[in-house]
């Protein structure tokens, strides 16, 4: 659990933490039920229609008016948008 | 005991310099403010999608070629999970399983001669942006522009056995696709960087554990880094340690190699294959027009300026390791230029020039046109190679004017007609009878006092041949 | 309150110059207004509506109707709307602003359509009761009592209480087809890749897909013909022609029989009526086998989790979305924005997707999950060799009362509730979700699935049981808002 949630950058309080931890048991449970069918010589099927990727041609498409975008932003400056100190 | 020997692979990184990103519609300029570049998808908004690049696909093709590597005619795109703040999406779209590009190889000069160095695999993906550690307020600033920017990994095979030639073979990959024009191959600007593992062992025994060194973007930062890190390894086992396997940057102030904390690292990235994206299919019919726009390589040039051209192998090695100076080469010799004469000025005065003002060989302000006639102009006895040295710098400092047109302008026509030279070389043998005593008594040297006295006369114009012809035999005859 | 009309009603009067756009439009907003207990919609945008409506009036006065010229839509708030707040139901997106329009939405606006609002969901899509929403949940007109169903229950809801004559949905594992189902109107999952993505919230890439609600076969097939198409935008969207109106003709309709089996009595009888219903139009009805019916939902399940703990990543509190006050450092920021900004749901569905996509158990999840996918759209393909259509029930019961599926409950009973709708979409097919009678006083639906690119021929069998029957006409009472 405690890999799972650094993984995905989650934290949980003590309550929340152990309903999770049962639902999860109880979810790889129901899932558990796909190990039974044999898939021996079966492609994984990852889309489903067989289309193949499009090609887009080399142009510059996209204006980038940046101020608009980051009046999303919870905090920017100079352009930036900033985060707690990164250490490399 | 058995001395320790290393062993070195290479994963370069190569910026492909197409217009606009890997997966979106966005500028890929390199210096704009920040986050100017940074569009809708490549800040990866809720609900954008990513849709891909052609070009990248055929540059990623053209580099397949060019290595004889096989192309894959399926390949996909996965992605790869960590939480970074220049990783917007939350996961790089890189290739795992079915890389574009497997195997291959590329010619490396090393200290013992052209070597042959097997490529694992190269393949797409896209890059990160940029976190600025200048202070802003305690935080750290986060700049999109570089996000999504088609870059190449190409991942060579544990054949590289000592730092010089890592960073020959680094050398040759920025030689190889800079040919190519798939990567402007601007260290300066990160076009091109590269990641280092590096593991040492007693000779025969198997591979040791091994250490990675991200992000140097330097042929000399590789090779102090993979020194530094060489030395460390052997240092740890010699007094009885062992190597932990871990990522390393290389601080070039200090030179030396620190454990890496926390970007881009993580114990488990959950590799999948992206749903947003299909397989890509590289069809015989791009495959055939990628190849027929596959230019001369290095190897092919090299030998073609020895057999058809008549260099030696170090000059010809040398021209070809460049395209541009390969180029102008070319260019000087297609106009005229003996190419022996033209190889002998762009390693002299050329190479001396762009190392002076600090300017790549893409920058020489000389038309290779006015070399050739330069070349042409001195073989033939119109200037002296001393005139002609004076002429190139005119040349180069002006950046525009024609050799024959200053050669008539500034009078420089070397004077060669014997009844002239004649005249002038008697006067000064007859000016000087101490200095022609001696040199008949057998002080041969001071022939160069006097060929100095004729060009001094003639403000260098005199064919030096001729003078000392003249000199020789009227200091003889008397 | 009485009945606002079909789309086609609406768009005809316009037409007819028998209503104005900005009557119709101020009456949608009246009764969303009425019906505010129902929370069908997050944010409804009445001045804009009014503004875009009084333009279209215009339009209509000067070059007659065209398209979708002044009708009313709500749109999903999973579509991001330019200038208009795009929540996903979700504390993560409660102040987000899209800079852009989702191509369905470019596309609807284009066509003249006027959106009203953007409805309610289960926060980002993940829920099959409209519960897990941030913004409380969506009541069901025909009972508030019970839940709507989910993920689209904001739109089945407004529809059915006669807010909006249409709405667009959302389906990843039955998100149009349970609530359409659940209150009484129709929905339309269309082909993996009809409809574009762009713009849509991703929840599960390979399965998500945008389709249309209203209240009849008839009014979705207008709307789709205003959502679908080749977007350039979204690479697997699939450049086929558009969606044919071909003519009425007899058809086989296969019935699974693993679609039956622990089927209720209740839902089973207006069923079982339909099947008669469409034999006594001339269809062929005859029983056919899904072998691999059963392994849907857990394939379902590691899919969609797998893909949606991987599309979450990006709400990390740095360039949009909630952020978390005074982070200690990168790691606080990251596990305190996400921690807060998401709910319960949507956290046991990271957690999920990132304990099956582990090193380790990739193979085992991740690649069984696909494995078994092929074998599943096998099914279906096989099926077509025989049958035109398949008919099943849309769900297993009736829609449950609100707490009964949530709230500490096993989530594996509310998962296993979607067992009749994922496994057209892990096939990718064109799935259409009809009223067909009544259960207790609550409505039944049935679903109609079809091979790729064949949802001319759902819409048009449809049709052909809308002209035989009237459940779709049906309209509950909605007690006013207090």
């Amino acid at each position: 659990m405690e890999k799972l949630l650094r993984l995905s950058a989650l934290s949980l309080e003590t309550d929340e933490r152990s309903l999770l931890q049962g639902d999860l048991d109880k979810i790889v449970g129901l899932i558990d039920a796909m190990q039974s069918v044999d898939t021996r010589g079966v492609l994984p099927l990852a889309h489903p229609l067989d289309g193949t990727q499009p090609l887009r041609a080399d142009a510059v498409t996209e204006s980038v008016d940046r101020d608009r975008l980051q009046r999303n932003a919870p905090r920017a400056r100079d352009g930036l948008y900033l985060v707690p100190r990164v250490v490399e | 005991m058995a001395r320790w020997e290393s062993v070195i692979g290479l994963e370069v990184h190569v910026q492909l310099n197409t217009a606009s990103k890997i997966f979106s519609g966005a500028g890929t300029a390199f210096g704009e403010p920040p986050n100017t570049q940074a569009c809708t998808v490549d800040l990866a908004l809720p609900g954008v999608l990513p849709v891909l690049n052609g070009e990248v696909v055929r540059k990623a093709v053209l580099f397949g070629l060019a290595v004889d590597g096989e192309i894959a005619e399926t390949c996909r795109f996965d992605r790869k999970n960590y939480f970074y703040p220049d990783l917007p999406k939350g996961y790089q779209i890189s290739q795992l399983d079915e890389p574009i590009v497997r195997g291959g190889h590329v010619m490396v000069d090393t200290d013992d001669g052209p070597r042959q160095i097997d490529l694992t695999r190269a393949h797409l993906e896209e890059d990160a942006g940029k976190s600025l550690h200048e202070d802003y307020a305690g935080l750290t600033g986060i700049d999109l522009n570089r996000a999504g920017t088609p870059l190449l990994e190409v991942v060579s095979e544990p054949q590289l056995t000592n730092p010089r030639e890592a960073a020959a073979y680094f050398r040759a990959m920025h030689a190889l696709v800079r040919y190519l024009g798939i990567c402007d191959g601007d260290l300066s600007q990160g076009s091109m960087r590269c990641d280092a593992n590096v593991s040492v062992r007693r000779p025969g025994a198997p591979l040791g554990e091994r250490t990675e060194i991200k992000n140097l973007n330097s042929f000399r930062f590789l090779e102090k880094a993979l020194v530094f890190e060489i030395d460390r390894q052997i240092d740890v086992l010699e007094s009885g340690g062992s190597v932990d396997r871990e990522t390393l940057l290389y601080d070039a102030e200090r030179d030396e190699t620190r454990p890496m904390r926390g970007k881009e690292l993580s114990d488990d990235y959950r590799y999948f294959p992206d749903p947003d994206l299909l397989p890509v299919v590289v069809t015989q019919e791009l495959l055939a027009e990628v190849r027929a726009t596959l230019p001369e390589l290095p190897d092919a040039k090299r030998e073609r300026y020895e057999r058809t051209l008549g260099l030696d192998a170090r000059d010809a090695r040398w021209l070809a390791a460049d395209p541009d100076r390969a180029a102008y080469f070319e260019a000087a010799v297609d106009a005229g230029g003996q190419p022996k004469a033209a190889a002998n000025w762009i390693m002299g005065d050329v190479a001396a020039a762009l190392n002076r003002d600090g300017r790549p060989p893409s920058m020489i302000p000389v038309p290779a046109e006015q070399l050739a006639k330069l070349i042409v102009r001195t073989l033939d006895e119109t200037v002296s190679g001393k005139i002609a040295k004076s002429l190139f710098e005119m040349l180069w400092s002006s950046g525009e004017g024609d050799v024959d047109d200053l050669i008539a302008e500034h009078g420089l026509k070397q004077v060669s007609d014997d009844d002239s030279l004649t005249e002038l070389v008697t006067n000064i043998v007859a000016a000087n009878p101490a200095q022609a005593a001696q040199y008949r008594a057998g002080q041969a040297k001071l022939l160069g006092y006097f060929v100095g006295q004729v060009m001094k006369a003639t403000s260098g114009k005199a064919n030096p041949r001729k003078v000392n012809e003249l000199l020789r035999e009227h200091l003889r005859a008397e | 309150m009485d009945n606002l009309g079909t789309l086609t009603g609406i768009r005809d009067a316009l037409g007819a110059k028998a209503a104005s756009s900005v009557e119709i439009v101020r009456d949608c907003i009246r009764r969303i207004d009425t019906a505010r207990h129902v929370n069908a919609f997050i944010t409804v945008c009445e001045e804009d509506a009014l503004g875009h409506a009084a333009r279209a009036d215009a339009a209509i006065a000067r070059d007659g109707m065209r398209g979708l010229l002044g009708v009313p839509i709500a749109h999903k708030d999973i579509f991001c709307t330019d200038g208009v707040r795009t929540t996903c139901a979700s504390r993560m997106l409660e102040n987000f602003v899209s800079p852009y329009d989702a191509t369905v939405v470019a596309r609807l606006r284009a066509a003249g359509a006027v959106m009203v609002g953007k409805t309610n969901m289960d926060e980002f899509a993940m829920g099959s009761t409209n519960e897990t929403s941030f913004f409380g949940p969506v009541a069901n007109p025909w009972d508030v009592g019970r839940v709507p169903g989910g993920s689209s229950g904001g739109s089945a809801a407004a529809l059915a209480a006669g807010l909006v004559p249409a709405a667009t949905g959302t389906d990843t594992g039955g998100s149009i087809r349970q609530p359409a189902a659940f209150c009484g109107v129709s929905g339309l999952k269309p082909t993996y890749g009809r409809v574009s993505r762009f713009g849509m919230v991703a929840f599960a890439s390979s399965l998500d897909q945008g389709g249309p609600m209203a209240r009849s076969a008839a009014d979705l097939r207008l709307l789709l013909h205003h959502m679908e198409g080749h977007d350039p935008r979204d690479s697997t969207s699939a450049d086929e022609a558009p969606t044919p109106h071909a003519p009425q003709r007899t058809m086989n309709v296969g019935i699974p029989r693993e679609y039956w089996a622990d089927l209720g009595e209740d839902v089973a009888r207006p069923l079982e009526e339909a099947v008669e219903s469409l034999r006594r139009l001339g269809h062929r009805c005859h029983e056919v086998s899904l072998p691999h019916t059963a392994f849907a939902v857990p394939v379902y399940y590691v899919v969609a989790s797998a893909e949606a703990s991987t599309n979450l990543s990006r709400y990390d509190g740095v360039r949009y979305g909630h952020r978390a006050g005074e982070p200690a450092d990168l790691d606080d920021l990251y596990r305190r924005s996400r921690s807060e900004g998401f709910g319960i749901e949507v956290k046991r569905r990271i957690l999920t997707g990132t304990y099956t996509l582990s090193v380790g158990y990739y193979d085992a999840y991740y690649g069984q999950a696909q494995r078994v996918r092929r074998l599943i759209r096998q099914d279906f393909l096989d099926a077509f060799g025989q049958v035109d259509v398949l008919l099943t029930p849309a769900t297993p019961t009736p829609a449950p009362a609100l707490g009964a599926l949530t709230g500490g409950v096993d989530p594996t009973v509310m998962y296993k509730q979607d067992v009749y709708t994922v496994p057209a979409s892990l096939a990718g097919l064109p799935a259409l979700s009809i009223p067909c009678g009544f259960a207790d006083g609550l409505p039944v639906g049935l679903q109609l699935i079809g091979p790729h690119f064949a949802e001319d021929r759902l819409l048009a069998l449809g049709e052909a049981f809308q002209r035989e029957t009237d459940w779709h006409l049906r309209t509950p009472t909605v007690p006013e808002a207090a």
